[in-house]
């Protein structure tokens, strides 16, 4: 870490399996990472490869049964969420971790309007009274790019359209001034033209309120705009985490590269996007004994179907601070490719 | 909301015409019929009246109309008449009942308010226990609470009235005569003492309606409550850090009204008809004693009359329901 300080966000060996009728689902496999303070960190994969599932797991978002979360340190400042019962989550979650979903048609509730789910943590979490709820409330739809925004406290969801709505959720997540704000696809069910809009306003907040923001996608090309640091996941595992170019120029994961690669095809119809790599991620029934990529793997070897390779640093640096990857394989010295030229 | 409402009011109004001409063509010409022939048992003055009162020599049409004259027009007359003590009425002719030749009205006004009385309080009852065991058995599912009551309201809703009525009665007024075995129509309720006995004598059949409607209505609540629970919404409003307290009876108790409201208002009708039965069981001697007693002696104008009343009712509620609707949802009432 250049500064020193110590991240706001440090997630250590964390596991979160789901007990269902056809026995267990390993969707997390010590998962570690961390967040400064300020940084964007973008998370990477496909889907169904975890995402969701870690970040929902940090402030116990998962419903449970059948979550579980079977082991690992959540330290948010220092102190450990996963030791927090109800209420001491309670107090964290929209005041120190603002979250942002996928589909905003469906995370609001139809049935309040928005002044009054906007309002909601203001009263909560910062005890403040109607009018001066109300007041903040107005400002923040200010600040989410939402014009007329006192009357519009009155409107209802169904009123707004995607992108507004996503405004509305972005503006609750960061109503109480969260230290980190998770974006989990915040983009994805929008079109293209609202995307843009949406990642241009995030790009804006950060810069006039500088929290710390985890971006998940499964999309690299988003990433590749707006991140510090990129962590690519893979079958609930961490298969590479790097600085933003350094993770452009010289991927070293199998799956990384090949991500890398479906990125020309940004611009082409979705499908051809994600039919790059063949086949699906794997449903962990287990902790993995083997590498969770070998089924697609064009590097895979024998000993990718004994051991499931463990992080290592490929710059000298210890694994999380620099650029590290979970892979038996070497990748070999960045030739001038055409991918690189993205970062 | 007020546009609404008056929107829903505004098609409420047709669809009650169109069942009082159903119900009213489906006695008129059935055989024996108060058109086409009054029963040789009814004397002479009634039918006298009769004719007067629903122009038994006029074409269908207007005995159609005059017959509505009757219901809103003549009988509200007579009702304000007899609150206020004044002459509006000034005498109109009136529908009389062939068997106990008073008007249909002042008879089904004795005989209603026993029946709404005991349903009214059954059905109170009935949702004061379902909601709460609902909405705890979908946000506790699968718990030993959730089974329990899974399994009571299957048997609960399974086993017919009359023979939960009958055992009840075996077992609480035959054995250990807790309760009267006769319901008393003309008790007055004016002091404690009278309280006492009211509230003894609708305590079994109060019970068994309401405890066979709880358990179909505690099946809905559960039922939309999961359904509501599982949303993105509701885990939004977890994410803000309400307390569970807040996401489950604020959230998702709101949307999962919808539903439940239909099954609670539209449920009302089958309440009614599952009612004649408890009337039966109980010998409550209410509307239902009164529909099946004039079905007997082909006492036709308390038929149509209990009909259209019913009808009334089940129309009244589909427009509380919308309304209701309105109220829980601002996508009904926006469009
Ligand atoms: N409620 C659940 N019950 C069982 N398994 C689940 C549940 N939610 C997620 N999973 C499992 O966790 C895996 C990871 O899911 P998720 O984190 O949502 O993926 P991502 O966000 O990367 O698309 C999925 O493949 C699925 O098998
Ligand atoms: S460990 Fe083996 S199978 Fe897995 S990604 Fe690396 S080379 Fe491929
Ligand atoms: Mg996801």
């Amino acid at each position: 870490m250049a500064d020193g300080a110590a991240p706001v966000l440090d997630v250590k060996g964390l596991r979160t399996v789901f007990r269902t009728r056809g026995g267990e689902i390993h969707a997390v496999n010590d998962v570690s990472f961390h967040l400064n303070r300020g940084e964007l960190l973008g998370v990477v994969g496909e889907s169904g490869s975890g995402k969701s599932v870690t970040m929902m797991s940090l402030i116990g978002l998962l419903p449970s049964p059948p979550a579980e979360i079977r082991g690992g340190q959540v330290l948010l400042d220092g102190r450990d969420l996963l030791q927090l019962d109800d209420k001491g989550l309670q107090e964290v979650r929209g005041a120190k971790v603002g979250f942002v979903f996928q589909d905003p048609m469906t995370s609001l509730n139809p049935v309040f309007t928005l002044g009054d789910q906007l309002m909601e943590p203001l009263r909560k979490h910062m005890g403040l009274d109607k009018t001066a709820a109300a007041n903040r409330a107005v400002e923040l739809l200010e600040l989410v790019g939402i014009p007329d925004a006192r009357r519009r406290l009155k409107a209802y969801p169904h009123q707004f359209s995607g992108g507004m709505r996503q405004r509305v959720m972005i503006a609750i997540a960061l109503a109480c001034d969260p230290d980190v704000l998770i974006a989990d696809e915040p983009t994805t069910a929008l079109d293209v033209t609202i995307q843009a809009q949406i990642l241009e306003l995030v790009k804006e907040l950060r810069q006039k309120l500088g929290m710390a923001i985890i971006w998940i996608t499964h999309d690299l090309g988003v990433i590749a705009g707006i991140a510090d640091r990129v962590m690519v996941m893979y079958g609930g595992q961490v298969v590479e985490q790097a600085p933003v170019r350094e993770l452009f120029a010289n991927p070293q994961h199998p799956y990384t590269r090949a991500l890398l690669k479906t990125i020309p095809a940004i611009s082409g119809p979705r499908e051809d996007r994600l039919k790059v790599i063949q086949g699906q991620p794997p449903i962990l029934a287990g902790a993995p004994t083997a590498c969770p990529f070998r089924a697609r793997c064009e590097h895979r070897h024998d000993r990718c179907d004994r051991e499931n390779p463990a992080r290592r640093a490929i710059d000298g640096q210890t694994v999380g601070q620099g650029h590290d990857v979970a892979c038996h394989w070497s990748a070999p010295a960045p030739a001038p490719r055409a991918e690189a030229a993205h970062a | 909301m007020l546009t609404y409402t008056l929107r829903r009011l505004l098609v409420a109004i047709p669809t009650l015409l169109l069942i009082s001409l159903v119900i009213f063509l489906l006695v008129d010409l059935a055989p024996g019929s108060p058109a086409s022939e009054i029963p040789l048992t009814v004397p002479p003055e009634v039918k006298a009246k009769m004719i007067e009162a629903m122009g038994i020599n006029e074409p269908v049409h207007i005995r159609y109309l005059l017959w509505l004259k009757q219901f809103f027009w003549t009988e509200p007359l007579y009702a304000i008449d007899a609150a206020f003590g004044t002459n509006y009425a000034d005498g109109a002719p009136r529908i009389i009942s062939y068997s106990s030749k008073v008007p249909v009205m002042d008879y089904i006004g004795e005989r209603l308010p026993q029946t709404l009385i005991v349903i009214g309080t059954a059905y109170v009852v009935a949702i004061l226990i379902a909601l709460p065991i609902g909405i705890y058995s979908a946000y506790r599912q699968y718990s030993w609470f959730d089974q329990v009551g899974t399994f009571v309201s299957m048997v609960g809703y399974s086993v017919p009235t009359f023979f939960t009525g009958l055992l009840a009665i075996i077992i609480f007024t035959t054995w250990l005569g807790w309760f009267p075995s006769i319901y008393n129509t003309s008790l007055e309720v004016v002091d404690w003492e009278t309280f006492k006995q009211q509230v003894r004598q609708m305590f079994l059949p109060v019970a068994v309606l309401a405890l066979f409607n709880a358990a179909e209505l505690s099946r809905y609540t559960r039922s939309a409550m999961l359904e509501n629970l599982s949303q993105d919404y509701a885990r939004t409003a977890r994410a803000k850090g309400l307390s569970e307290r807040t996401v489950v009876l604020k959230h998702v108790l709101r949307n999962s009204m919808i539903p439940v409201i239909t099954v609670i208002t539209l449920g009302l009708p089958a309440v009614f008809a599952g009612a004649i039965v408890t009337e039966q069981v109980f010998k409550i001697n209410g509307i239902g004693a009164a529909l099946i007693g004039a079905i007997h002696v082909n006492d036709l104008p308390v038929v149509q009359t209990i009909a259209f009343i019913t009808a009334i009712l089940i129309v009244l509620f589909n427009l509380v329901a919308d309304i209701l609707y309105g109220i829980l949802d601002p996508r009904i009432r926006y469009d």
